[in-house]
């Protein structure tokens, strides 16, 4: 097992590698941070100065051996527009984010479960055409849009949830149930599209499993309906549960950047929102780094996921 | 014995589409909305001669309420609001069928090349698949966005190319299983093109897969220009978009006393989305060929 995953970390690190650089590439194609800076009190030599300091006229190759050599010793770098370290801005970032995601992932999957299990198994039923609708209308709905309706009815109308932040301005804030208060639009709105898609894919990979040859010879059996579908197929069900799983992990990171635009949210999103308006190359690089690693974490906690929850697969 | 003999043969003469359309007409909820999206595509085709204004000039009073001659009102500038939801709605489905084009043209040839030909030429396509996947999605549509200049064909073009790894993952897939099969063994054995073999064997065989996949497409292409366009990266003003249509809404004052500036795009863009989504889901259950209803 231990060497199973060293191996994989080892393969991971020219993925990243290559990541990193084509986001460099596209990165240094965006144009040059120093164009939001250009302004009338600003001379073409200042410029140059500043330009020559960030290292910006060098190729984009070299410059991202740059970056990357600092990384390696530890130095995320300096924001080109606050002049703060990376690291910090990230770290003071990552805390909302993980919130909110963290808590719209696990409703997602809460209540995806027991209803793509019950549509499943009750296919064709009303109930089912229930659960696939509203699935459909979940995953259908722009963002934007359920958070503007969200907004209209429980702030504009019944003026019972603020419609943005974090926390309360000024005295009273800051406490767990502020925090709570200013957490549901978002979380609703994000809960709704992972919640609908989530119940697509477990519904369907639940049907597959139903069609499994295995399954028939226990109903032969005769063991009952209720074993069959909470011990037999549920066991096989938590495979494709799982490869979801991994596969929204990334979203962790990146996953909230329009919901945190509209609630003005103060997580990764907006941080990396202002950064591309900006062309704040330190920070995008710091962004896309992180959340490419997630990518990698993801696919390696999936496999190994698979080797416990199924015996039959031996990680080599 | 004899009745259900008879039913196959009728359904070997419809052939496989025949029996694929069939099935579709049987879901309920995709005819309906193919019903719907069609009178949608033609309402956004045939706009100009709807309606008498047009999108971009000022014809009324700066945000009136809906009335008799403009049905949706007007916005803040004073243009007819149903008008521009007839335009936004074409610059919508083109934006969506476009992209879609872009990126299932992309798709199949890196897949089918990737699935066939195997070996180094399979793991370069395959790695630099795995890198465009592992972008978190909205990330790589923000920074290109800012890129190229926003704009309609920029976002087309973006959309297409971030939208193909899914495609070409799904056509190599299908290839590798086809390769081994009897009928594409007998035509390298007889010696025929490398095109041929591609194009006209191996590709019919996994045109059902690939539509299916190709309305989620749709689907996501359509939100994506939504959101971005909200976000003021996408489709530019003038040119009016479901999506810039909405970004509007965010003052306050738009969003508590003018429904009917933000209410009616975004209503559009979930019926759009909502009705493909559906069709795509008629679709798949009618080419699963082990669905015997």
């Amino acid at each position: 097992m231990m060497r199973y995953i060293l191996k994989r970390v080892l393969i991971a690190i020219p993925v990243l590698i290559g990541i990193t650089m084509l986001d460099y590439l596209i990165m240094s194609l965006a144009g040059s941070p120093l164009s939001m800076m250009t302004g009338p009190r600003v001379s073409q030599a200042a410029l140059e100065a500043r330009a020559v300091q960030l290292g910006l006229n060098q190729p984009w190759i070299l410059q991202y051996f740059t970056w990357l050599g600092q990384l390696l010793q530890g130095n995320w770098g300096y924001s080109i527009r606050t002049y703060q370290p990376v690291l910090t801005m990230i770290s003071a970032n990552l805390g909302p984010t993980l919130l909110l995601m963290g808590t719209s992932m696990a409703l997602g999957f809460v209540i995806a479960i027991p209803v793509g299990v019950y549509s499943a198994t009750h296919q064709y039923a009303k109930g089912d055409y229930a659960a696939v609708t509203l699935s459909f209308l979940g995953t259908s709905i722009p963002s934007f849009f359920l958070a503007l309706i969200l907004v209209y009815v429980f702030t504009v109308r019944l003026g019972w949830l603020p419609s943005g932040g974090m926390v309360t301005l000024g005295g009273g804030g800051g406490n767990a149930l502020d925090v709570a208060r200013h957490m549901v639009m978002p979380t609703l709105v994000l809960t709704a599209s992972l919640a609908g898609s989530n119940i697509r894919y477990i519904r369907s990979s639940m049907l597959e499993i139903l069609r499994q040859d295995y399954l028939r010879t226990a109903k032969a059996k005769g063991i009952g309906r209720y074993l069959i579908i909470n011990k037999h197929a549920m066991r096989n069900a938590l495979l494709p549960i799982i490869t979801v799983a991994g596969m929204e992990l990334p979203m962790l990171i990146g996953g909230a950047v329009i919901v945190e635009q509209v609630f003005s949210w103060p997580g990764l999103g907006q941080l990396t929102m202002s950064a591309i308006m900006s062309r704040d190359y330190p920070v995008i690089m710091g962004v896309s780094l992180l959340s490419a690693v997630m990518v990698v974490v993801g696919n390696l906690v999936t496999d190994i996921l698979y080797a416990v929850v199924d015996p039959t697969i031996q990680l080599k | 014995m004899a009745q259900p003999m008879v039913l196959t043969a009728g359904r070997e003469s419809r052939g496989y589409f025949g029996t694929v359309a069939r099935r579709f007409m049987r879901h309920r909820l995709g005819m309906v909305s193919l019903c719907f999206l069609t009178v949608l595509v033609l309402l956004a085709l045939f706009a100009p001669l709807l309606t008498p204004y047009e999108p971009n000039k000022l014809v009324g009073k700066f945000s009136e309420p809906p009335s008799l001659q403009h049905l949706l009102g007007t916005d803040q500038v004073g243009r007819d609001v149903l008008t521009r939801l007839l335009y936004a709605t074409r610059i919508s489905l083109l934006v969506g069928f476009a992209a879609t084009g872009i990126a299932t043209a992309v798709g199949v040839v890196l897949g089918l090349v990737s699935g066939y030909f195997g070996g180094w030429v399979d793991m370069i396509i395959m790695r630099f698949t795995d890198m465009v996947m592992s972008f978190p999605y909205i990330l790589l549509v923000l920074v290109a966005a800012a890129i190229f200049k926003p704009g309609l064909w920029n976002i087309i073009l973006i959309l297409g190319f971030v939208d193909w790894p899914g495609v070409a993952r799904l056509v190599r897939g299908n290839v590798l299983s086809l390769r081994e099969t009897a009928f594409v063994k007998a035509d390298i054995v007889a010696g025929m093109p490398t095109r041929h073999t591609l194009f006209s064997e191996i590709l019919p065989n996994t045109i059902a897969p690939i539509l299916v996949y190709a309305t989620s497409v749709v689907a996501i292409s359509i939100l994506d220009e939504a959101a971005l366009s909200f976000l003021g990266m996408g489709v530019q003003p003038p040119t009016a978009s479901l999506g810039n249509m909405l970004n509007g809404a965010q003052s306050l004052t738009v969003l508590t006393s003018k429904p009917w500036l933000w209410a009616p795009p975004g209503v559009m863009i979930v019926l759009l989305v909502l009705s493909i989504n559906f069709i795509g889901d008629a679709l798949r259950d009618a080419v699963d060929p082990r669905n015997i209803r």
